[in-house]
């Protein structure tokens, strides 16, 4: 009984190390995630944040002054540059409010060199205007270079003022755009050509029953309109969904873009309420894919057993093993119409692992045959820490401890025994595209990230990640 | 060795000599001047290297004459039947002796003579040669060597092959890969790990099995970067 319900206890904690942010990453309106120094920052409503030496494992520690409301960072040459609110906005009450912006060399608060500059005020609201100065957003944008900030809540307007990326102050003579209405916790981002708003909608600040979630719209010009989907403009209530709810993590909020470059980006939000976690707001990260122009969060990753296919021809990843044929008791010729149908035994495990040689297997790429041989488990590594949004993962042949590793001529192989140690752990980011980027922890002896490719349609092998080759790109079917 | 088996072996030894001489001097008049059905796909050699194509593809080959090897189907190609088959020396010197155009090695019972041709497409049509040169076209091992004259070395290249149906590949006498199974001949369909072709001479060897049905190969160098290598030239000598 006792050991039954360690194993139950046991199998939880797993499950939550694989879908969710691991550590204390207890926050409401996390800003964009910073990196800095090695280490990673968010901050979130009230003052203070979080930080994570590997951007899996999060802990409270990150500091921010001013209290306030809903933060956003941003990294400008280098420095950070963070917006935020002096006040709470008003669920209830009034609406006054207050921008401000602030910047800092470091985000470490160990070293020299934190120092926040005395904050600027950017933007305001009255007690009863149509707008909530809170909430803040920040975008560089990439092609005119010029610094925009959005702001507001569901009570009024969304509204949008260019700041000075140099001083962070507000553009002499600069006045607001309204863009949009009834959502809050904005953020403008650009993507292939168009400007994106993303905004949260529904109901904040309810816990469980929390029905917020992230739409958005886009527009060629940075200031609007944006439109959505259907062409209904954002400043009319228009929005299309982004991230809901999921099954355990109700209340998403405030999206916040990790571009890591070369087709990897990621969403930071919270859920408001994870409810294997008490309930409490959580930081979350999802991969961020990009469906017919249209930004859409990606699912967690799942931890099972997968057929692992390259994107080269489609051919899957499997042990070099001799093919065991199944009983040829298939087939068309000649059959009996009227002969009674059976099902026929998928082949298992047992079937086959006699005739597999000891000690190390190669791996190569094959035709998928649903064999035993062309079945990986991916779980994640036990204590083996993680990278931003998500844990590293061991990869087995199903059944058995047999992992996939890297080894130091910069192939692959397979080895009896999974012993933990960064050759046989594995990243797995999801692209844009919903395929899929896998790389191991660490090569023998070799300092270069490469990830797994399909150096031949048959032959997979470890080399630089190619965002615009399929030889780098993988599909995972859940079996 | 009693006297009757030696004259049976000192005839033998004769027999074979006349053979490889009368084969050498038919391939010195060309092979496909001989066997005009190969013409769609092979030439006789002209010059004394030839490079590789503009996509990579290796052209310059000696073809050893099939080797009779029944099998009704090519499903039986696994690795450990692979391996097991060209795990033993199929004629003597197989992987260490460069073999001369025209001259005869003994395989089982059967005399077989290498032939120097040069393919007119990315792909050797082996069962077009078999066919051309009126041999047994089903139930066979093909045997084909080229030499590599690299003017300078080359780093992390890798040999990229397709066959049908499975083959094995050896440069300098070492496996370099391994195509098994029912294979279909796909440009680029398996590459091995990462070469070092040092500035000099090289031999590549590769045997291809086929049961029923087409066979064929083709095979080039590439770089790390998947761009095919042409700077080195092949020649059969």
């Amino acid at each position: 009984m006792r050991k039954s319900i360690f194993t139950a206890v046991s199998l939880l904690l797993v499950s939550i190390g694989a879908y969710a942010q691991i550590g204390e990453p207890w926050i409401h309106d996390p800003s964009t995630i910073m990196e800095c120094d090695g280490k990673y920052y968010t901050f979130g409503t009230g003052g203070g944040g979080l930080i994570s030496e590997d951007g899996w494992v999060w802990h409270s520690g990150a500091v921010r002054p001013g209290g306030g409301a809903a933060p956003d960072a941003l990294k400008i040459g280098d420095r950070y540059l963070i917006a935020y609110s002096s006040t709470g906005g008003g669920l209830g009450g009034g609406h006054a409010g207050t921008v401000l912006t602030m910047w800092n060399k470091t985000l470490d608060p160990e070293s020299p060199d934190f120092k926040f500059t005395d904050p600027i005020e950017v933007a305001r609201s009255e007690f009863d205007e149509d707008c909530d100065a809170i909430d803040a957003g920040l975008l560089l944008d990439p092609t005119t270079g010029r610094l925009w900030l959005t702001y507001g809540t569901y009570f009024g307007f969304i509204r949008m003022v260019e700041l000075d990326p140099e001083t962070g102050a507000r553009v002499e003579g600069n006045e607001p755009v309204n863009v949009a209405i009834d959502c809050e916790a904005t953020d403008l981002i650009y993507h292939d050509g168009w400007y994106y708003l993303l905004g949260t909608h529904g109901t904040c600040c309810d816990g469980t029953n929390s029905t917020y979630n992230i739409v958005c719209g886009r527009s060629r010009n940075v200031t609007g309109p944006f439109l959505d989907n259907m062409g209904r403009d954002m400043i009319a209530g228009g929005g299309k969904m982004v991230l809901a709810a999921e099954e355990r993590m109700m209340g998403a909020g405030h999206f916040g873009l990790i571009d890591l470059g070369e087709g990897v980006q990621k969403m930071s939000c919270h859920f408001e309420a994870d409810l294997d976690r008490s309930g409490r707001s959580v930081l979350a990260i999802r991969p961020l894919l990009w469906k017919n122009g249209w930004p859409v969060a990606g699912e967690p990753f799942k931890e099972g057993t997968y057929e692992i296919i390259s994107e080269r021809r489609g051919y899957a990843l499997e042990l070099a093993v001799d093919f065991i044929r199944m009983p040829m008791t298939g087939g068309w010729f000649r059959r009996d119409a009227n002969e009674p149908v059976a099902p026929i035994a998928s082949q298992t495990l047992e079937d086959v692992i006699g005739t597999w040689p000891d000690g190390d297997i190669p791996i190569r790429i094959g035709d998928y045959m649903a064999r035993p041989h062309q079945k990986w488990t991916i779980t994640a590594a036990p204590n083996a820490g993680g990278y931003l949004g998500g844990p590293y993962y061991k990869i087995t042949i199903a059944g058995t401890d047999r992992a996939l590793a890297a080894t130091e001529e910069c192939e692959l192989t397979s080895v009896e025994k999974f012993t933990g140690e960064d050759n046989q752990l594995w990243r797995i980011d999801q692209l844009v595209d919903g395929t899929f980027r896998i790389m191991p922890k660490a090569i023998p002896g070799h300092d270069e990230p490469f990830v797994l490719v399909s150096i031949a349609d048959s032959t997979p092998s470890l080399a630089k990640f190619d965002p615009d080759s399929d030889n780098s790109k993988w599909s995972l079917k859940l079996k | 060795m009693k006297r009757s088996l030696r004259y049976l072996f000192t005839a033998a030894l004769i027999a074979l000599i006349c053979l490889s001489a009368d084969a050498r001097k038919k391939n010195a008049q060309g092979v496909v001047a001989g066997h005009p059905a190969l013409a769609p796909y092979f030439s006789d050699p002209e010059g004394d290297s030839l490079a590789p194509d503009n996509q990579g593809f290796i052209r310059r080959w000696l073809l050893l004459e099939p080797i009779l090897k029944p099998n009704r189907t090519n499903t039986v190609f696994t690795d450990s039947y692979i391996r097991e088959t060209f795990g033993q020396e199929m004629f003597p010197g197989y992987l260490t002796v460069l073999p001369e155009n025209g001259k005869s090695v003994k395989v089982g019972d059967e005399t077989l003579t290498w032939h120097a041709l040069d393919s007119k497409l990315f792909n050797v049509k082996l069962y077009r040669y078999a066919t051309g040169m009126e041999k047994e076209r089903y139930g066979i091992i093909f045997w084909a060597v080229t030499v590599l004259d690299v003017p300078e070395t080359l780093e992390n290249v890798r040999l990229s092959a397709g066959s049908n149906s499975a083959s094995m590949w050896w440069l300098d006498g070492k496996e370099v890969l391994i195509l098994s199974g029912d294979r279909r001949m796909v440009m680029d369909d398996g590459a091995s790990s990462r070469l070092t072709l040092t500035k000099g001479r090289h031999i590549l060897r590769c045997a291809v099995i086929n049961g029923p049905g087409m066979s064929d190969f083709c095979v080039r160098f590439v770089d790390e970067s998947g761009k095919p290598v042409t700077s080195f030239k092949t020649l059969n000598k």
